[in-house]
């Protein structure tokens, strides 16, 4: 039936955090049973129309996510979650949309109010959409400008449909289904998310993005996102998540897998602003989260940039493998937290072709009671002659019952490699925000300001409709810091 | 009009000013002189807020109302400004965006209009061609990498940006060769006018020169010892500071 439906605006935006997208949407939902078990699993392949090769995969990956345990050896902690008290599929009910059209009023009322118009007149220019509403894509905006380019953005259920000989190639190809605990519970209850492929020497005319969405209460967000280059192709991807502001912690286990074939490049952004919980660590998302790149093709370039300020819980770690000969591999991140926030991230890159070449830069900021952990791996094999690698490591504290960690691990494998790793912790100095103060700017913009110009480094990188948000993220996200 | 009324303050236990009174009237640039130790910095940082200085005594009033209780910021905003001795370094931030951010704070705090970028270029433009400095000042992150100098060119950049009421110079011409300090002088005289007024602090009389204060203080030991005209710089450069802290 179709819902008698009203946004309601259910913040009270006067509550001490200035989380504001923590509203929650009144829509008509359909839900399964909650807790996790392969009639479950059944349940949501058959929702969505699968092929059977699928439903496989998915049952293998739950049977081997039951011998997983959880991993235990990230700088963090949380009381355990219980699986069987979370719902695995929440949708909008009624029938899927078939155009913009289509799209439930709310729906799109509510994608307006967090900045992300989806109709296509009044979009950003040049940036296509994804919406993922809880466990599906609501709409994806800009579809024939695309497919003019050759270029495929759909949701991942629909390209399983309409494309199965790239998915069935292409998916788990990068994260196998039994990489991780988290990576094997989403292969299993993965409900959809974005699927990109753009065709051999196409430059994909328009920015891509995914905008995440979690709404309904108790729901795990479980979305399978695929990016293929294929050979001297090239794209630029960006990723954008909210969720409203809950009491209870929220599950948030995603998957990314992108392939670059021979001198193909996908550089891929996140801008991570899930809920992140109260001042006194109350609610926000759990986010684990398996991200990676494999470099196939010779002189293919893979780019990771990520500026990650919500969440309770931040466990991951965007990693390139570094297959084909000269190919580049770049983490730029920045990471900041605040009152009881904890993140656990870094990044892998796998040297195994000759002259490959990675960088990381990573810029962590703490503040509050958080922690913010470093943790990266620069791997080089035996035949990855020539490889080069260069981290760069740096923590800013803010205040003193916070923590910086940096934990880098470097295995070199081959007497040719070099790799270089400089790090450095430093707080903000009294002296600094005192000559900003005596020149008229508050202790928060000051804040803001010195912030901002420590991430440079890494929000140069971004493009640039979203350098400007995340600067002014940063500032947000460091409210009450100071003090 | 800035009044100071037997001003005290201390840094942890330690009594550094005892009593310092002194009123710079609208249009006047007044020096303080001292030896090492007298309190100079101290006073600089008790009238801009810095944090650390406990104020044990007395008043400073500016332009009727008492600054004391006030942030740094609102001083700013009221119209203060200090030079720094030791202009701060800020890695990673564009001296432009510095620069307008400080601006646009300070007139949004007095009701004014903030600048948009092309408005702030045009006036930071018009104020490096006046003190004779590059356009690449701005593009420069602050004061990283900066000579002495420059770090001080830069400070007289942004009060010339700020068009500050009341500016005090702390030591503003310790590190710097005589064709900066003229320029940093030309830039303080550029602004003299009857709505403005300055604390040029200095251990010595060279740049006195060039700034020609309307009145000349003797700092010592905590307290003003010696008030006079631009000729007790003068007398103060010929026989030094001894004996001057029982006068």
């Amino acid at each position: 039936m179709s819902a008698t439906v009203e946004t309601r605006d259910t913040v009270e935006t006067l509550t001490a955090d200035k989380y504001k997208y923590g509203f929650t949407t009144d829509i008509a939902m359909e839900e399964f049973p909650k807790g996790l078990n392969e009639d479950i699993v059944r349940l949501i392949s058959a929702k969505k129309n699968e092929p059977d090769w699928l439903l496989a995969w998915r049952l293998k990956a739950f049977a081997l996510w039951r011998k997983l345990e959880e991993p235990a050896w990230a700088h963090i902690t949380h009381p355990p979650i219980s699986y069987d008290e979370l719902y695995y599929y929440a949708a909008p009910s009624g029938p899927a949309p078939k155009s913009l059209e289509e799209v439930d009023p709310a729906l799109l009322d509510m994608y307006e109010k967090l900045g992300i118009p989806l109709n296509e007149r009044a979009a950003l220019a040049g940036v296509a959409v994804d919406a993922v509403f809880d466990s599906v894509s609501v709409a994806t905006t800009f579809r024939e400008t695309l497919a003019k380019a050759g270029v495929i953005f759909c949701p991942i259920s629909e390209a399983v449909r309409e494309h199965p000989e790239l998915v069935r190639k292409y998916l788990g190809s990068v994260v196998p289904i039994g990489d991780n605990f988290f990576a094997a519970l989403n292969a299993a209850v993965f409900s959809d998310g974005s699927f990109v492929y753009i065709p051999k020497g196409v430059r994909c005319p328009m920015e891509l993005s995914t905008y995440f969405r979690i709404n309904a209460r108790n729901t795990g967000q479980f979305e399978r996102t695929l990016i293929i280059a294929d050979e001297g192709a090239s794209v630029s991807y960006l990723e954008g998540c909210t969720a409203p502001q809950r009491d209870e912690n929220q599950l948030h286990a995603a998957v990314v897998e992108l392939v670059a074939l021979d001198e193909a490049k996908i550089k891929y952004s996140t801008v991570q602003n899930w809920y992140p919980g109260d001042a006194e660590g109350k609610g926000g998302i759990y986010n684990f989260v398996t991200k990676r790149g494999a470099c196939r093709g010779r002189n293919s370039k893979i780019s990771w940039t990520q500026v990650e300020t919500g969440s309770a819980i931040t466990w991951k770690y965007p990693s390139c493998v570094l297959q084909g000969d000269g190919s580049v591999g770049e983490f730029y991140s920045v990471a900041l937290t605040h009152n009881h926030q904890q993140a656990d991230t870094g990044t892998k890159m796998v040297h195994i072709g000759r002259n490959t070449t990675s960088t990381i830069i990573s810029k962590g900021i703490s503040a509050g009671h958080s922690n913010n952990t470093y943790r990266g791996l620069v791997k080089i094999m035996p035949n990855a002659s020539g490889a080069r690698n260069y981290t760069q490591c740096d923590s800013l504290l803010i205040g003193d019952q916070c923590g910086a960690h940096t934990v880098p691990y470097i295995e070199s494998r081959n007497a040719s490699a070099k790799v270089e790793h400089e790090a450095t912790t430093s707080k903000i100095a009294e002296d600094q925000l005192f000559y900003c103060r005596s020149r008229g700017l508050s202790e928060e913009d000051a804040v803001g300001l010195i912030v901002n110009g420590f991430c440079k480094d890494v929000l140069k990188e971004l493009p640039m409709e979203f350098a400007v948000e995340a600067q002014k993220l940063l500032a947000v996200s460091l409210e009450g810091s100071v003090g | 009009m800035l009044e100071i009324k037997n001003l005290s303050a201390r840094i942890g236990d330690k009594d550094i000013l005892r009593g310092v009174t002194l009123s710079v009237p609208d249009g006047e640039i007044h020096a303080i002189m001292g030896p090492n130790g007298a309190g100079k910095s101290t006073l600089s940082y008790v009238l801009s807020g810095r944090e650390g200085y406990e104020v044990t005594g007395g008043e400073v009033i500016y332009n009727g109302q008492d600054i004391l209780a006030l942030t740094p910021e609102a001083r700013a905003a009221a119209g203060m400004f200090l030079a720094f001795q030791y202009p701060v370094e800020l890695p990673g931030v564009g001296n432009a965006n510095f620069l307008r951010t400080a601006l646009n704070a300070v007139r949004r705090a007095r009701g004014e209009a903030e600048l948009d970028a092309v408005a702030f270029l045009k006036l930071a433009r018009a104020a490096l061609k006046n003190l004779s400095m590059q356009d690449d000042m701005l593009k420069r992150n602050v004061n990283v990498g900066f000579s002495g100098g420059e770090k001080k060119r830069n400070e007289v950049l942004q009060m010339a940006l700020l068009q500050p009421g009341l500016a005090i110079l702390d030591e503003t011409d310790s590190g710097l060769d005589i064709d900066a300090l003229k320029i940093v002088a030309e830039g303080v005289n550029a602004l003299r006018s009857p709505a403005f007024s300055a604390l040029v602090i200095t251990h010595y009389q060279r740049l006195l020169d060039y700034i020609v204060p309307d009145k000349v203080h003797v700092l010592a030991a905590g307290r003003i010892v010696r008030s006079g005209g631009p000729e007790l710089a003068l007398e103060l450069e010929a026989h030094g500071y001894a004996g001057l802290e029982v006068a």
